[in-house]
């Protein structure tokens, strides 16, 4: 196999038995657990992240039933504190964040670059041990000592100093899962800079890769920040060390300021990767190579960088000085031309191609009409003026779910749909996952388009009760996380029933280009029997030989 | 020395002998520097929160600040400085006997660290307990009678103090783990990468006192 990207299904050559079968020297749920297979561990993140997402979305039920009706409807106020606070730290810090990289970016990347695993597989190995005691700490931290956290993901201070809940174990978990999250981040930066395969230049790189890479280097600058930050809470909980609390001198503005520099930047560790999945996607079913590869590529670094730079936005209203303001204000709007190159790209791949809209072609549109929603909400928040009438509203918690769950969720969706396939060699039922993915997608707006007009009326977030007028905001808006709940379930209940039950995928199901392609689904143990060298670009179909066997699932 | 592992990383890169199917053990020196210095980055920016806090309450606290460092022993500041910069020339000392393949006496410099070490605590044992004893210290009786800036002063003095000491007691940790794959022959003249890695996490540990000494016990 000379030519890295034609994608001939290669068909399992006697000798090479998938990664799922494979001899190793530990045995049974060993062979899971000591694994220092980049896809094995992937599939483990993938198994523990689907578990917390389904706790964290129940607890956003919950939440939205409260929300039914004014007053004490199911929950007290404690309960209700209680319970966003944990759906926060849960979706952001186990799920949103660690979600792409983590779970594809193990997965696919190595594979995508031509290698046979990351640089360093036993401290990948590492990672997830971290990432599952931050996990089992954060749940531990709710049923024990004097109840669970109430302060909100962002555990400000000085109330998070103050709260006699549970605050400094919930923390010690965020510190635990940002030590996982910085070894994953150096370790694929490393990767992709040793272990490309011959002839995958950088400018050869699927653009999945490319957001990896932005990603893993904001992983690695922005992590040891916040982790220092959440020590210094802990330690003022505990020893009164002073430097946050305003009773003993400290300035609770720093904090704020030290837990966004990371904060911030970690909203584009959510969407980088994310976003190079809808390029991998978009240019597989238009049939044809992405549109401006080299604006994507470079428009992730900018984003990347000047991502950096923007955190001032969250602390408007917090008594910042105006110019730092003006500053911050501006700094943020510049975020929106990378982010709008892209955009604007990925509509151009579009345009002439043979559009085929499978179910991961369905979330990626969904995606970019949703995601444009919530990208183009975070301008209105990033203007002084609005921003002042805005903030803690319910325009916001509007605005980050759709960039957010939008965003990072529904390409989550989307990778899951789009290489179903190459994890575990089997096909899903096509027609039910576009049906659950419009039910989701009807349910997602209905769920937080009614909490944009709620906000911009002065309805405040973090709230348990409201006056009667909001009413019929809420109604829709938790009618809609039904209808939502239920196209997700869907989702899962299909993918589950395809992985007993679906056709045998083919190595090539979907006529892509890049490299993960070319190998059987499942791969097998090190991904390649021989190193390919990589002639073209990620994306050219010149050339490309027509796979013979076409879109099983179509028949 | 860099020349001696390009040649490695040449030969070693591209493949590898498995020992197990399933386990990837690859050598790719430049790799494994690249790992750590991403690592180092890491560390430099946890203590950077920290300068970043240090920085912004000198401001408020300008004259806080200078009644509290004077508080601190200059004396052992010093000999603690001059402790760890001979224990960092003695890595680099080690690195280069092991590549003139003179195990005993590479072995021997990364005692000399090790004692270092040790000796930086035990001066910084002292300098706490005494500190301490006088009453100095978070929620303690004489830091009560202080000033707010006092205070943060030595909040961040405790914090980014112990933190460092922390540093260098996983240094000591690591350089022993170096030490006995180095007895073992498993690092060896021509695979010495993890001494070398452990030795930039030394200078490190080093690099960042070199910061907290002037500013802490210093400037008044
Ligand atoms: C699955 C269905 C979901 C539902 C029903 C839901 C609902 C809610 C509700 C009702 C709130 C509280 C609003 C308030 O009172 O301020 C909330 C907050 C939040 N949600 Fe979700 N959400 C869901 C999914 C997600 C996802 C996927 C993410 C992550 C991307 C997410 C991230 C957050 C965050 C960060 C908060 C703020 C918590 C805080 O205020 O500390 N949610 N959500
Ligand atoms: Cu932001």
């Amino acid at each position: 196999m000379a030519n890295g990207s034609i994608a001939v299904p290669a068909e399992p050559k006697g000798k090479l038995v998938d990664f799922y079968k494979q001899e190793s020297k530990h045995k049974g749920i060993w062979s899971w657990l000591l694994t220092v297979d980049h896809k094995r561990i992937g599939l483990m993140y993938l198994l523990v992240m689907i578990g917390f997402f389904l706790t964290a979305m129940t607890f956003g039920f919950l939440m939205r039933l409260e929300m039914l009706t004014p007053g004490a409807t199911i929950m007290k106020p404690q309960t209700y504190n209680t319970l966003f606070t944990l759906h926060g730290v849960i979706m952001v810090f186990l799920f949103i964040i660690p979600g792409v990289p983590a779970v594809f970016g193990n997965f696919i990347m190595p594979i995508q670059i031509g290698a046979k695993d990351v640089i360093f597989p036993r401290l990948n190995l590492l990672s997830w041990y971290l990432y599952i005691a931050g996990g089992i700490i954060a749940l531990i931290s709710l049923f024990t000592g004097t109840g669970a956290a109430d302060t909100g993901w962002t555990f400000y201070v000085p109330y998070s100093i103050r709260t006699t809940t549970n605050v400094s174990l919930t923390v010690f978990a965020a510190f635990v899962l940002g030590f996982s999250s910085i070894l994953t981040g150096l370790n694929f930066i490393t990767t992709i800079h040793r272990m490309r395969a011959p002839g995958m230049t950088f400018f050869k790189m699927p653009l999945f890769c490319w957001g990896i890479y932005g990603t893993a280097w904001i992983q690695v600058l922005a992590t040891p920040v916040i982790g220092i930050t959440l020590v210094l809470v802990i330690l003022e909980r505990t020893l009164g060390i002073g430097v946050f609390d305003p009773a003993l001198g400290g300035d609770p503005l720093l904090y704020q300021h030290l837990f966004w520099i990371y904060s911030h930047p970690a909203v584009y560790i959510m969407i980088l990767p994310a976003m190079g999945v809808v390029s991998d996607i978009i240019a597989t079913f238009s049939r044809k190579p992405i549109f401006g590869y080299t604006p994507i590529a470079m428009s992730t670094l900018a984003i990347a960088l000047v991502g950096y730079l923007v955190w001032g936005h969250h602390m408007f209203s917090a008594g910042t000085s105006d110019t730092s303001n003006v500053i911050f204000s501006l700094l943020t709007f510049l975020v929106a031309i990378p982010t709008g190159v892209k955009v604007f790209n990925w509509v151009a791949s579009l345009y002439r191609g043979s559009i085929e809209v499978t179910a991961p072609m369905l979330y990626a549109l969904c995606f970019i009409f949703v995601f444009s929603i919530g990208g183009l909400t975070g301008l209105v928040l990033g203007t002084l003026n609005t921003d002042i009438h805005l903030t803690d509203t319910y325009f916001v918690v509007a605005h980050f779910h759709y960039v957010m769950f939008g965003g990072m969720g529904i390409l989550f969706f989307a990778s899951l749909h789009y290489w179903f396939p190459k994890m575990f060699g089997r096909m899903y039922n096509e027609k039910v996952a576009k049906l659950a993915c419009i039910i989701f997608v009807i349910g997602f707006n209905g769920l937080y388009f009614p909490m944009f007009i709620a906000g911009y009326l002065g309805m405040p977030r973090r709230y348990y009760d409201y006056l009667p007028e909001f009413q019929v905001y809420h109604v829709i808006s938790t009618v809609g996380s039904w209808i939502m709940i239920s196209g997700i379930l869907l989702m899962f209940a299909n993918l589950l029933r395809g992985l007993r039950q679906g056709a045998v995928a083919p190595a090539n199901p979907w006529d892509s280009t890049t490299l993960e392609w070319t190998v059987p689904s499942p791969p097998p143990m090190e991904n390649f029997e021989e190193i390919p060298v990589v002639t073209k670009g990620p994306y050219d179909r010149e050339g490309l030989i027509e796979s013979k066997v076409k879109h099983q699932l179509k028949h | 020395m860099s020349q001696n592992s390009e040649v490695v990383v040449h030969q070693e890169h591209v493949h590898e002998a498995h020992a197990h199917v399933g386990e990837h053990v690859h050598r790719d020196d430049m790799g494994s520097k690249m790992g750590m210095w991403l690592f180092l980055f890491t560390e430099v920016l946890l203590f950077g929160g920290m300068f970043i806090l240090y920085a912004s309450y000198r401001f408020i606290y300008s004259d806080a600040y200078k009644v509290a460092a004077a508080e601190l022993d200059t004396y052992i500041g010093t000999i603690n400085t001059i402790i760890l910069l001979a224990s960092s020339c003695a890595v680099v000392l080690g690195i280069v006997a092991l590549q003139r393949k003179n195990k005993g006496l590479c072995l021997g410099f990364l005692w000399f660290t090790q004692a270092c070490g040790a000796a930086f605590m035990v001066n910084k044992y002292f300098e706490w307990t005494h500190k301490i004893h006088l009453g100095i210290y978070p929620k303690g009786p004489a830091l009560a009678d202080m000033s707010e800036g006092e205070v943060v002063f030595f909040g961040l003095y405790y914090v980014m103090t112990g933190l460092h000491g922390l540093h260098i007691i996983v240094g000591m940790i690591f350089i022993g783990t170096i030490m006995v794959m180095i007895q073992k022959n498993k690092i060896t003249h021509d695979n010495y990468q993890k001494l070398e890695n452990a030795g930039l996490y030394w200078h490190l540990v080093d690099v960042i006192w070199i910061f907290l000494f002037p500013l802490f016990y210093l400037i008044h």
